[in-house]
């Protein structure tokens, strides 16, 4: 099956009647079909999407205004709510959940024409770095079937880059939208933080979870954010939109002033991904950029104020998981707080477990200063830093993970080694700051390497604008 | 170094509730200990001056009217993921033992 036309094309062709939106559904589910055995989807919605595309297919007929995204097929990361189809969060815990609501983003996807024809597969509640933590299967790399194709998001990033859908859609607490399309050889946004409302997504880490699309080029990536971006009354943390927006916004890479971040470029890199970023840093250059190297020391301790804050979140947000609220329940247990115990030691995995007794080691008394509140201002420290790198260049510029695609099992039995895999990505993270991935080519070990920009927070314009620029001379 | 024993454990377990198995038991006693060996670095960190980070956006208090609104969802609908319904309340085994 060939490539997807741009978005912007697909739409504007089925408003004008030149392609139907049933067959870029019919086209988008057989696709799918065709390519189960990568099990990057969880489930399938056929039968709401197929009427929804009659529905815009017979609106455009009548010379109606079918939205910027009309009859574009989505796939959703199976964490977020959404019409005719259970969300799992690739748990046990959350099977048989059917959305009462959608997620606001998903709303408005939906309002502007673009149609979720399935879920995708993650690491269960978005912990992990592989999708090797689902409950229920991992999704293979589209390149190598013995490889993963990183995570949380694994499942949307192989079904972009296996051509199920144009777009979709995942979340990133710590990277798990950007080092799975790193693997893959996709574009991924990370937004500033509160840009994309999380109502209606399964919360993660609530500080630091952000949404956003994972798509084939840049221009893609945009229009979507356009859509998904502001302020929505249902997620108090959302900010304002730029009210430029955020598509076609490509600009020159003329002047641009970018940062190569030293510490990110030394030791615990595999050097087939050092090369390509610095390949990557002198295309840039010659394309009139200027690349300077620069150092911000406390970024090395970013992993572990990550991995203090997040499972703190995370062992909050989780406790809504108790038996008695969503389908899953334990019949043992004598009585409600055995029943909590019993549902919640079953229904969750293991790594969902393991990072709640984290949360709850750091928030409990006696060890809250010492790890919680020690990490939340290490966390200033950081931020302080990035406002003094931003204050010299435009935008920073890394890798977006230390490896290129590691094998099924290579890391499993090791979380620590797992949670290395998230270096790069978590100090965007907890500074809020958004960043983007950049296809650069293969790497010597044949594997893609993406190139993350990070931009000051609320440079989501500016940033998708030198992103796309980059694009053009760097694929 | 933190080096979790086996009571930690299942007080962290019981903490967080959650039922776990004795295999469990001995696998997060060492996972949790190299976890926490590895997040301690933080505690070394100068942070003489700074304050912690609780929002990263500088948003404060954001306020909305204190009225009814109508999101489209009925309870009834939001009822009927719970395991256990009865008379329209979610229905719990005993509290009090």
């Amino acid at each position: 099956m060939s490539r997807w036309l741009p978005i912007a094309d697909l739409a504007a062709k089925v408003q004008t009647g030149q392609l139907k939106a049933v067959d870029l559904v019919e086209r988008a589910l057989k696709t799918i079909e065709d390519k189960k055995e990568y099990d990057a989807i969880i489930s399938i919605i056929s039968e709401r999407s197929r009427e929804r595309a009659a529905a815009i297919d017979a609106a455009a007929a009548k010379g109606e205004d079918v939205g910027r995204l009309a009859g574009v097929p989505f796939i959703a990361k199976d964490n977020y709510l959404v019409f005719g189809a259970e969300t799992t969060a690739a748990s046990n815990m959350l099977r048989g959940f059917t959305a009462p609501y959608q997620s606001t983003v998903v709303e408005k996807l939906e309002a502007e024409g673009a149609i979720c024809v399935a879920k995708a597969n993650l690491d269960a509640f978005a912990h992990g770095g592989s999708t090797e933590n689902s409950d229920f299967f991992v999704t293979k790399h589209p390149m190598d079937k013995t490889r993963v194709p990183g995570g949380s998001s694994g499942g949307s990033a192989a079904a972009v880059m296996l051509d199920m859908a144009p777009f979709a859609l995942g979340t990133d607490t710590g990277g798990s939208i950007r080092q799975p399309a790193s693997f893959v050889g996709a574009v991924a946004y990370k937004p500033t933080y509160g840009l994309m409302s999380r109502s209606g997504v399964v919360a993660m880490a609530s500080s630091t979870d952000v949404m956003g699309p994972i798509t084939r080029t840049v221009e893609d990536a945009a229009l979507v954010v356009d859509v998904m971006a502001g302020r929505d009354p249902l997620d108090s943390t959302t900010i304002e939109r730029n009210p430029k927006g955020y598509a076609n916004a490509s600009s020159s890479l003329k002047g641009k002033t970018f940062g190569l971040i030293t510490e990110w470029m030394g030791e615990g890199v595999d050097p087939a991904v050092k090369n390509k970023i610095e390949e990557a840093a002198k295309k840039l250059q010659a394309a009139g950029a200027k690349v300077t190297r620069i150092s911000l020391p406390s970024l090395p301790l970013a992993l572990a104020v990550y991995y203090i804050i997040v499972p703190a979140e995370l062992s909050s947000n989780l406790a809504r998981h108790d038996g008695q609220r969503y389908p899953f329940a334990s019949e043992e247990g004598r009585d409600l707080n055995g029943s909590y115990g019993k549902s919640r030691g079953i229904g969750f995995g293991k790594e969902a477990k393991r990072r709640i007794m984290i949360g709850t080691y750091v928030l409990s008394s006696g060890y809250y200063d010492a790890y919680y509140r020690k990490a939340q201002t290490v966390r200033t420290k950081l931020i302080n830093e990035f406002n003094e790198a931003f204050a010299k260049v435009d935008f920073l510029i890394g890798p977006t993970a230390p490896t290129t695609a590691f094998k099924i099992g290579e890391n499993a039995n090791d979380p620590l080694k797992m949670y290395l895999a998230d270096v790069m990505t978590v100090a965007a993270s907890l500074a809020g700051i958004p960043a983007v991935v950049v296809p650069t080519g293969l790497a010597s070990d044949g594997l893609p390497v993406g190139l993350q920009i990070m931009g000051v927070q609320r440079s989501d314009r500016e940033l998708l604008g030198v992103a796309q620029a980059a694009e053009e001379v760097l694929v | 170094m933190t080096q979790l024993t086996r009571d930690d454990v299942l007080k962290l377990a019981q903490l967080a509730r959650l039922d776990i198995t004795e295999d469990e038991i001995a696998l997060y006693q060492k996972e949790l200990s190299t976890i926490l060996q590895y997040v301690e670095q933080v505690q070394k960190a100068d942070v003489a001056g700074l304050k912690p980070t609780t929002q990263v956006t500088g948003l404060t208090n954001v306020m909305r009217d204190d009225t009814v609104a109508d999101y489209g969802v009925s309870p009834d609908e939001l009822l009927r993921q719970a395991p256990n319904v009865q008379d329209r309340h979610i229905k719990v085994k005993r509290m009090i033992t």
